[in-house]
């Protein structure tokens, strides 16, 4: 089991990343959505 | 729809290929446990290039068309590619620390690596620093063409130059048995998961759009 610390840090980087950036883009989508429906209703309120 | 059969199937070969990895695949007998970093070092780059060339292919369509979707495309796989560039060269750090003693070398393939991934920061500086739309698109476009021309020289660097960096043997010498088909799933599997990421990122392009024009038109309405 020699390098497992190497495998094991590899591995965790690789996924954190991974699911981190999975993560950020449906953040970044769902605050886009709610200034889509409230920019919406601003202009829709101006007339 | 599309977006979410993609995301189920990634999902589920990312799940396989992290048991593949972990428990189905023996361990190399020269390497030991740390070779089992190459079966997502390996994905990882080849994503980062197709990614890439997804770009330079989107960056010449919107030259070419000038239509925005072209632009939403090169951008978000930019952005994916860089993602992935950046946990090819750490891991690649990480494999070269075990195996060479040091965490980096100044050798061809990982030095053009680094110019590659400067590139790409680039190619976001750049389009950061322009307000407006359409040149912030034609800009991206040719950072985008250019900086593409940097793929085939670190594909190639290993055989150009004298490097310490293991060319890519594995389809002409043979990985074989467990360890190709390890290296298959975990490939197909980062393959579903870049056109998946691809499919959202354009999307969320087109909606950054969106928003923008909404503002505009929110502004026009009331000065």
């Amino acid at each position: 089991m020699e390098n497992a610390g190497y495998m094991l840090s590899a591995f965790i980087i690789i996924w954190a990343a991974l699911l981190g950036y999975v993560f950020m883009l449906s953040r970044r989508q769902a605050k886009i959505h709610r200034d889509i429906e409230l920019l919406k209703e601003n202009i829709s309120q101006q007339g | 729809m599309k977006r979410k059969v993609l995301f189920f199937i990634s999902s589920g070969l990312l799940l396989a290929s992290f048991y593949m990895v972990l428990v189905f695949v023996p361990t190399e007998k020269d390497m030991g446990i740390v070779q089992r970093i190459f079966y997502y070092h390996v994905p990882l780059a080849w994503i980062a290039f197709l990614a890439f060339f997804v770009v330079f292919f989107a960056s010449i369509g919107y030259l070419i068309k000038r239509k925005p979707l072209w632009d939403h495309i090169a951008c978000a796989s930019a952005e994916i590619g860089l993602v992935f560039i950046s946990l090819m060269l750490l891991t690649g750090m990480i494999w070269a620390k075990a195996a060479w003693g040091a965490w980096w070398i100044w050798e061809p393939r990982l030095t053009t690596s680094l110019v590659l991934w400067f590139i790409y920061v680039a190619y976001f500086i750049v389009r950061a620093y322009v307000i407006e739309e359409e040149r912030k698109a034609r800009f991206g476009a040719v950072v985008g063409i250019i900086g593409f021309l940097n793929v085939p020289l670190v594909f190639l660097s290993v055989t150009l130059w004298r490097t310490q960096h293991p060319p890519l043997t594995i389809f002409t010498e043979g990985l074989v048995g467990s360890m190709m088909a390890t290296l298959m799933v975990c490939l197909v599997a980062f393959n579903f998961f870049y056109f998946y990421l691809l499919a959202e990122g354009t999307l969320m392009k087109a909606d950054e759009r969106t928003v923008k024009q909404l503002k505009e038109e929110s502004i026009r309405r009331n000065p």
